[in-house]
């Protein structure tokens, strides 16, 4: 993939990954007035972990924020910032209604527009509406592949490749936002197959820095053997063994615990006969896909048992990401910006997962402000020079192309064997970690290894599989650090938290991967 | 994974080509879209609402391909089922098929309440 783009572009902003915070970042950075090219993996519109599932919102009134900050601030174990939640609940709330006109919001039985949940697939399309009608460049099936620097070493933009058009895209632009989500290593998580931590491996290249990435260890429950994360339902059910005998398996969050623990001993099923029937025919219209999978495989859920399984989601419902350091998101790479999942969420969740209603709003939320940094830096900074040669900034993983001799799908069972199993990540211990990354460490030298790939799918293939890998040590390279118990990070060799561990885990490095401690400074005082 | 494509009742409009975020389908030489990469499909269901004729059929189990019966899908009247439940294109303005997301919250309380 080192011959010649074929698609040339320049812009003022680009922004990789056409996700939601992708699309809210292009939208902004263009009201700005700034030229914006956007590149999405997939389908901007069906890509992503927010095109497949019902983003709820963390949607407070201005006169109950207070409160919602505190409860939060109490749960996130002392690494969140209420400054921080203050800005993305307001930024929530003024920004949601803005969507109408395109999303057209549906009234609740008394007539009252309902804005704090949106349906994936209708929010996807109305945001690639947005960012059309905002003027934004759309570059479909256009993975980015690495960024760029010109010959003073300054951030230029990226190069990829446009996989239906057969052919490589260069976009020059002096600020790029990564809104790339998060990594969730090939599970069968719904949505979240293009989502293999590309931003986190290029960022760190470019010479970021990640923070937070030992929360890594969320999970969501579906029907075995289907990709339906859709966990509503589920609150309803009853659980049962092999033998039928019904488990005891508490709401909450010690469900993902106890599930795991049962399914480790065989296989569970699940029934949902407790769903009251008038909200059992109405389940398809609030969540149109969710009885798929039943519909399809000739189960009635409330009435037949069904196994069930639960999927990895990584960092996708973690915590982790590129680390910011400053309020328009900026990361240690001057003009490189980062947003939503591919950015760690740390401030707005402290230890625990922002599912649910925090992640989205910080998507919405995050995406604008970087997507107004960049807009302001590219002001800033001299357009990049059309004629100038630029220097890729890939080390790992992106190989041209030639005889190949191993497929990537070897490489990415061995990521799946150390990242996927409930007593490795769910539940960890310092030496089953340790043993895990001398796998991974393996895993890494046989992608060192490869040295060509057969055609340009398997290029990006290979450059997925070696941001997996490259995530997955930092995951657990900073778990094995956090000697103690804490949110989403449970270990069974140390149960409970520790003052000693009141910091933020930085980590970096391809090669070797490292792992700094830092103080914790958060702003308490929040803004009324 | 996606199994099948009606070709009789594809209109070659190149939506879900367009749509498929795993880029799974590409346009064959009858202009109908074939399935070129199943191993990469991720079971999202996308195409088929992307698909304003109803002729494509995903089967839910995300692990392997299976082996499906076409007429039998077709008087399962399960094709287009995912379009028509979420209200797009003709079924918009059936109040039917209403968007009723905003009434997860209540469930969500129901559930918890009837734990107890
Ligand atoms: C089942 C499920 C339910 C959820 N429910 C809620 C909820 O109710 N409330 C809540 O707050 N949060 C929820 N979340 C979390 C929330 O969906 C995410 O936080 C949010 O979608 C993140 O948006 P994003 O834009 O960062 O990522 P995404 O929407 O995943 O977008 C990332 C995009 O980047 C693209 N991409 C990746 N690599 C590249 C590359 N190399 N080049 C170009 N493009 C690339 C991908 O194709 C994708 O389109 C849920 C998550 C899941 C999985
Ligand atoms: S189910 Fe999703 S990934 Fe599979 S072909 Fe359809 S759109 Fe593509
Ligand atoms: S979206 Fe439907 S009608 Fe259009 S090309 Fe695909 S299968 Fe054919």
């Amino acid at each position: 993939m080192h011959a010649t783009a074929s698609l040339n572009l320049s812009a003022d902003v680009l922004v990789i990954g056409g996700g939601l915070a992708g699309t809210w970042a292009a939208v902004a950075a263009a009201r700005q007035g700034a030229r914006v090219v956007l590149s999405e993996k997939g389908y901007c519109g069906t890509s992503g972990v927010t095109a497949t599932a019902g983003p709820g919102h963390w949607w407070v009134p201005p006169e109950q924020r207070q409160a919602a900050i505190d409860k939060r601030l109490a749960s996130a174990a002392g690494l969140a910032d209420g400054r921080w939640m203050a800005r993305t609940l307001d930024s929530t709330w003024h920004t949601l209604p803005s969507l109408d006109r395109l999303y057209g919001f549906p009234v609740d039985d008394h007539g009252i527009k309902q804005y704090r949940a949106l349906r994936g697939p209708e929010y996807m399309r109305s945001m690639r509406r947005l960012a059309s009608e905002h003027g934004v460049t759309l570059l479909d099936h256009s993975p980015a592949l690495e960024l760029l620097r010109d010959d003073a070493g300054a951030l230029a933009g990226a190069r990829g490749l446009q996989r239906q058009a057969g052919r490589g895209w260069e976009v020059r632009a002096p600020a790029v936002v990564m809104a790339t989500g998060g990594c969730a290593f090939h599970s069968l998580l719904l949505g979240s197959r293009n989502n293999t931590g590309d931003g986190y491996l290029m960022g760190v290249e470019a010479g970021a820095e990640l923070s937070g990435m030992e929360f890594s260890a969320y999970y969501c429950i579906a029907p075995a053997g289907s990709t339906m994360t859709r966990s509503m339902v589920y609150t309803f059910g009853r659980y049962f063994d092999a033998s039928g005998r019904e488990l005891d398996i508490p709401q909450g969050p010690a469900f993902n615990y106890a599930l795991a623990r049962a399914l480790l001993e065989g296989p569970v099923s699940c029934r949902l006969d407790r769903i009251p029937a008038a909200i059992r025919e109405r389940l398809r219209y609030v969540q149109p896909n969710l009885m798929l999978p039943f519909d399809r495989s000739g189960i009635d859920p409330f009435r037949d048992t069904f196994p069930v399984t639960l999927h990895g989601e990584g960092t996708i419902r973690g915590v982790g990401g590129l680390r910011l350091i400053d309020d328009h998101c900026q990361t240690l790479v001057p003009g490189l910006f980062a947003a939503g999942d591919a950015a760690s969420r740390e401030s707005v969740t402290g230890a625990i997962s922002g599912g649910g209603a925090v992640n989205s709003s910080w998507a919405l939320s995050s995406g604008q402000w970087a997507g107004q940094g960049a807009a302001l830096h590219a002001r800033r900074q001299p357009a990049v020079r059309p004629g100038q040669r630029l220097l890729g900034s890939a080390t790992v993983g992106l190989l041209p192309l030639g005889d190949e001799r191993h497929a990537s799908t070897a490489l990415v069972e061995a990521i799946h064997n150390e990242m996927h199993p409930y007593d490795k990540n769910l539940v960890r211990s310092g030496g089953q970690l340790q043993r895990s990354l001398a796998q991974l460490d393996n895993t890494w030298d046989r992608l060192q290894q490869q040295t060509h790939a057969r055609d340009p799918a398997a290029v990006l293939r290979w450059r997925e599989t070696a941001a997996m890998l490259a995530t997955a040590r930092w995951c657990y390279s900073s778990a094995v650090q956090r000697n103690e118990s804490r949110g989403l990070h449970q270990r069974s060799d140390a149960p409970g938290q520790s003052a000693a561990f009141d910091v933020h885990l930085r980590s970096a490095g391809i090669d070797t991967p490292w792992v700094r401690h830092d103080a914790v400074k958060s702003s308490r005082e929040v803004p009324a | 994974m996606i199994e099948l494509i009606f070709t009789d009742r594809c209109s070659g409009c190149g939506e879900c080509v367009a749509a498929c975020p795993s880029d799974v389908l590409a346009l064959g030489s009858e202009g109908h879209p074939v399935i070129a990469r199943q191993a990469e499909c991720q079971t999202c269901f996308m195409c088929e609402l992307y698909c304003a004729s109803d002729a494509l059929y995903v089967h839910p189990d995300c692990e392997k391909p299976v082996s499906l019966d076409p007429d039998q899908v077709l008087g399962s009247g399960l094709l287009g089922q995912y379009r028509r439940d979420s209200g797009w294109d003709e079924w918009a303005a059936d109040p039917r098929y209403d968007n009723q997301h905003w009434r997860m919250e209540e469930i969500f309380a129901l559930a918890r309440a009837s734990k107890g």
